[in-house]
């Protein structure tokens, strides 16, 4: 525990400005009720009242409390988008690496079927699935899974790659081990580091892309209040000089760049590790 | 010769079966739904008279194989077939729209690629400087940024506090060129900053990886000029790489123009599509899907073709 918080003070500024942007996020998603002045759902005056002591950051298109929303928007926003980051990690890892240690046959149905996912744009792949199947959110999740799946499989793939023609593998196999236990027990150990780094970058194409279908309108649907769609109901008050709607757009960059920022440490500590030995 | 040929006819050949595999994705997507589509759509309270006219409508009557032919037919032949929503020709809908997208890409690369490669040779060339490093910063916030948040936050300086250009870029056919581009500067400009920094951070890592090189220590020892060196000696090994870079983030643009266009009210085929994907109004979806991927392709397909046929390794094998 001390050893942990010990890595955390020697961090450069960026990146404890990082975790500290993440901290106060979580928070704010995990205890949204308690913090939130009004509900997510309310209507409680007009719409688009200014900044005031009632309504802090006014209200918005249908008189709803933009502050309150902001905080439920912080957890469905970035509750879904680390959801999505896991079932990816954990479709596109497990995958990755049947693929590497197999090899033959399956790695090259799996290769060539991500190969082909990859090259439909991501943005376009989802609107055509959209369309198809509709906005809810299952096959909301579904689609983002799969794309970014595709990303994480060819990481996992490459690095486990690597791992799969070390001698322990080729000893664990001719000792009679399954699949499995290879899997879990000898690639996936020695493919965490690498996959960890990724998470961070990974969570942050999810919840870019999430917040960028909902600013479209076709990501959560309402009244589930949504940093991307806030932007979108509330666009009009730009004209009047009124930067309101900007805040969700901001809430989204602060947080991505935090985590980039944590990823930037995160990458530089451990090359440099590597330079010193 | 014989050789390169080889390996480009092979990449091509590679490019096609992708382009095929997508359109299978994009006429088959619809056979995933688990149900029935026009039921699906048309919902509860459709009479089965209806659905059974939506069902011709969209070919779903026929078997999937022949739907997919004559799908694949009707787009090679130019016609698309008609758009649920308004009972239009679906190239009449795409037409104009898809040369106003490409007239706003072409101007945004217009700007983004010479700056792009200016600034990523002087971060280069200033490396491990202030300049550098605020360089850097840039590259991250700009990744972090949505491209809505971008846009936005030039419409509210650029349109509404200082009035220079407007916030809504309603462009025509029969408006003058000056004219087109005056009303298509802010969107331009919002895809311009979404892609300068990747574009010029991988032009700073083409260079600076060459500099590395015993041939560029060579020329630094006889004493040749920082800038000279790059000019003349890296840049020109650098080029594949960078024209890699500009082709990934050209393909990079066909999409982002999406949402662009969305913000700005921009007449052009990704608004369509999006306004299609509400509606889901799908022949027009995949008409719009097989177009986006069929340039992305392309562009990434050329990518790697220019990067191939300019490498000298591969010009002259062994």
């Amino acid at each position: 525990m001390s050893n942990i918080l010990k890595i955390i003070f020697s961090a450069p500024l960026s990146a404890k400005f990082g975790m500290l942007v993440v901290l106060i996020y979580s928070i704010v998603a995990i205890f949204a009720p308690f913090i939130a002045p009004y509900g997510e759902r309310e209507i409680l005056g007009r719409a688009f009242e200014l900044w005031s002591d009632k309504y802090l950051l006014g209200t918005d298109n249908l008189g709803r409390d933009m502050l309150s929303r902001m905080i439920f928007g912080a957890r469905n926003t970035i509750g879904l988008a680390l959801s999505i980051t896991i079932l990816a990690f954990l479709l596109g890892s497990l995958t990755g690496m049947i693929a590497a240690a197999l090899g033959g046959w399956v790695d090259q149905i799996l290769s060539r079927i991500v190969d082909v996912l990859m090259s439909i744009p991501s943005l376009i792949f989802a609107l055509l699935i959209l369309s198809i199947f509709g906005t809810s959110v299952p096959y909301l999740i579904a689609t983002i899974t799969v794309i970014d799946a595709t990303r994480v499989y060819r990481l996992a793939r490459a690095t486990a790659m690597n791992v799969v023609v070390m001698d322990y593998v080729e000893v664990a196999r001719v000792r009679g081990e399954k699949l499995g236990w290879v899997i879990r027990k000898e690639i996936l150990p020695n493919i965490t580091a690498p996959l960890l780094a990724e998470f961070g970058l990974r969570f942050c194409f999810v919840f870019l892309f999430i917040s960028a279908l909902s600013f479209l309108g076709l990501g959560l649907q309402p009244p589930a209040a949504d940093w991307g769609s806030m932007v979108r109901d509330n666009a009009t008050l730009i004209t009047f000089e009124d930067m309101t709607p900007l805040l969700p757009a901001g809430a989204i960059a602060l947080l991505t760049i935090a985590i980039n920022f944590i990823v930037d440490w995160m990458l530089h500590k451990s090359s440099g590790l590597k330079d010193v030995s | 010769m014989i050789h390169i040929l080889k390996i480009v006819a092979q990449r091509i050949a590679l490019g096609l079966l992708t382009l095929f595999a997508i359109s299978l994705i994009i006429t088959f997507g619809v056979e995933l739904l688990p149900g029935d589509l026009a039921e699906a759509i048309l919902g509860q309270g459709a009479t089965p008279e209806t659905v059974k006219v939506f069902r011709t409508e969209l070919g779903l009557d026929k078997p999937a194989h022949l739907r997919y032919l004559s799908w694949l037919y009707g787009m090679s032949t130019g016609d698309m077939g008609v758009s649920l929503a308004n009972k239009r020709e679906i190239s009449e809908l795409i037409g104009i729209r898809l040369s106003n997208t490409i007239f706003l890409g072409g101007f945004a690369a217009a700007i983004s690629v010479p700056l792009a490669l200016f600034l990523g040779i002087l971060a280069a060339l200033y490396r491990n400087t202030l300049y550098d490093r605020a360089v850097n910063t840039f590259t991250l916030t700009s990744i972090s940024f949505p491209e809505f948040f971008v846009a936005y936050i030039l419409i509210f300086f650029f349109a509404i506090k200082l009035g220079w250009f407007p916030g809504i870029s309603n462009v025509s056919t029969n408006l003058s060129l000056g004219d087109k581009l005056y009303r298509s500067m802010l969107p331009a400009a919002t895809l311009t900053l979404v892609v300068v920094a990747h574009m010029m951070r991988m032009t700073r890592a083409a260079i600076i990886n060459l500099l590395a090189s015993p041939y560029i220590e060579m020329v630094r020892l006889k004493g040749i000029s920082p800038m000279k060196i790059i000019l003349r000696h890296a840049l020109p090994n650098a080029l594949a790489p960078i024209v890699n870079v500009v082709a990934i983030n050209l393909a990079y643009l066909v999409v982002g123009v999406v949402i662009v266009e969305v913000v700005f009210v921009y007449p052009g085929l990704g608004q369509l599509m999006v306004d299609s994907v509400s509606k889901r109004d799908i022949p027009v979806v995949q008409a719009c899907s097989m177009i986006f991927a069929s340039v992305y392709i392309l562009l990434n397909l050329s990518a790697d073709i220019i990067s191939i046929v300019t490498n000298p390794r591969l010009l002259h094998p062994r």
